[in-house]
């Protein structure tokens, strides 16, 4: 009994299909429980309400770069083993990885817009994210142009590798370029000022509802992709019959 | 491999080779900015390094994809992957060729487009030097995509899509260097970080680029 | 309703992208399963 057994197709189908209705379910709830108790949060003295917009802006932010470090190493996995489920899970989640870049960048420039008095600032961080956006876009947009399954693959891993060494040259040439308006971290552990648990423990509830919510999705995304690729493989056997 | 630069060198410097395009557009941007933003000496003078410096990137742009398509056509690629000499080298000379006929004419010519900007005089050298040392990764960086999309039919757009993104650290960089040389602002910082990327890029990129090429002609 | 004092449209609008993203995530995600489970069942079932 190995972790490899998962990359077996089959497998995979058969233990994902037990596991999605809890995971669903799980997701769910914390997600809408932890945005909502966000939501229900009485006001920071100097933010006023908009402090409400954390609650989704600080998980979308993680899952967006968490998203392209699962996809680095699904890749790798690919690259290395040629697990089919694991470049196709690669794939699966590219689309989620953007739609968090999305949101974060449009939930940001949204709360930026009264706090900084403006909706867009070339700060690094900011700028960060929209280079990893325009990375995911040109993911997405390589797996789709490529037609042969396996070489899309090849070829989507080989930029994943690339680009993710690119995404990180960024974040640092960014922070040589300009110096930011973002806030540092609010969370980290070394940090003497920390958030006060009223918004603490709501944040930490819609992370790991986010967490739990793109795990959902990556793996009914991943089904999806299997039973495309197994369709396409019994019609291919059908037309050489 | 000095055969196979000759042979790339001929073949663009040939009717319909394209060399020399990735001048005039450069040269067509150059007279168009003042045409957009007005030709101010004030206004024209600070946006000049970046607007060099995007023009270099796009110009690099132009000409990627016949690095490796005209090849694949003609199925001369296929005998480049299975000749004795390593797809990581054929990859590195077919670079070069493209950076010798589009990057080197335009680090020659960019102080002339330099006077068209109002590019302060002292940031010449700056310019000069910058996009001599940022253009063979533009041209590297560019074989890495062109490789990736070399048999796709619709490839010159997701080409650019793919390249771009990977052209933003230099950019940095390379335009650092020319503002603050402009600036008369110490420039060995950016320097220094521009020639790191492009000795980078130069030496782990073939391999990504080869690999990407014997995908696509497997 | 509870009170969102003077930012409650940027509060609001947030919410809002937040959730029509998400919401058409989902949505693009069920539908794309729901229609590649479809299709592999009919194939199955006609050949």
């Amino acid at each position: 009994m190995s972790i490899w057994e998962y990359a077996n197709p089959t497998k995979f189908m058969r233990t994902t299909e037990g596991l999605l209705p809890w995971l669903v379910g799980s997701a769910v709830l914390c997600s809408v429980g932890g945005v909502f108790w966000g939501f229900l949060t009485p006001e920071d003295f100097r933010q006023g309400s908009t402090v409400k917009i954390v609650f989704l802006h600080v998980p979308a932010a993680m899952m967006a770069i968490n998203i392209w470090v699962m996809m680095l190493v699904a890749s790798l996995i690919w690259i290395i083993r040629r697990h089919h489920v694991s470049a196709l899970a690669a794939k699966a989640a590219a689309p989620i990885g953007a739609i968090m870049t999305l949101i974060a960048l449009a939930t940001g420039a949204i709360w930026g817009q009264p706090m900084w008095g403006t909706w867009w600032e070339w700060d690094p961080r900011l700028t960060s994210f929209l280079i990893l956006f325009l990375f995911y876009v040109g993911y997405i947009a390589l797996w789709a142009a490529v037609e042969d399954p396996d070489s899309a693959a090849d070829l989507t891993g080989v930029l994943c590798l690339v680009g993710s060494v690119f995404a990180l040259l960024s974040r640092y040439a960014v922070l040589f370029w300009n110096q930011g308006l973002h806030q540092g971290a609010s969370l980290s552990v070394q940090s003497g000022e920390r958030m006060s648990s009223v918004y603490r423990y709501p944040l930490y509830l819609a992370m790991l509802g986010f967490f739990l919510l793109f795990l959902a999705l990556l793996l009914i995304r991943t089904r999806t992709e299997i039973r495309r690729r197994r369709l396409a493989a019994l019609q291919a056997r059908e037309m050489r019959a | 491999m000095i055969a196979l630069l000759i042979r790339d060198l001929r073949l663009a410097t040939r009717a319909g080779g394209g060399f020399g395009l990735g001048v005039a557009f450069f040269l067509i941007l150059s007279a168009l900015v003042p045409f957009g933003v007005g030709p101010d000496r004030a206004t024209l003078a600070p946006v000049a390094p970046g607007i060099l410096w995007v023009g270099a990137l796009l110009a690099c742009l132009l000409s990627l994809d016949r690095i490796f398509a005209l090849d694949h056509e003609d199925g001369s690629l296929d005998l480049l992957a299975t000749a004795p000499l390593p797809l990581e080298a054929a990859v590195a000379i077919k670079a070069l060729a493209h950076w010798i006929t589009t990057g080197l004419p335009l680090v020659v010519s960019a102080p002339l487009f330099g006077i068209l900007l109002q590019l302060p005089v002292q940031a010449m050298p700056w310019l000069v030097a910058s996009l001599a040392l940022g253009t063979p990764a533009l041209s590297m960086l560019g074989a890495f995509g062109a490789a990736i999309t070399v048999g796709l039919r619709r490839g010159g757009l997701l080409l650019s899509l793919l390249v771009l993104p990977l052209y933003i650290p230099t950019l940095i960089f390379g335009a650092e260097i020319t503002r603050r040389g402009a600036e008369g602002m110490a420039t060995a910082t950016p320097l220094m970080f521009l020639a790191g990327i492009t000795l980078g890029v130069l030496a782990l990129i073939p391999f990504a680029a080869a690999a990407a090429l014997r995908v696509n002609l497997r | 309703m509870m009170q969102l004092g003077d930012y409650a449209g940027t509060v609001l609008a947030a919410y809002g992208v937040s959730l029509v993203l998400i919401a058409g995530l989902v949505w693009h995600t069920v539908a794309a399963n729901a229609r590649a489970r479809r299709a592999l069942q009919e194939h199955e079932r006609n050949g």
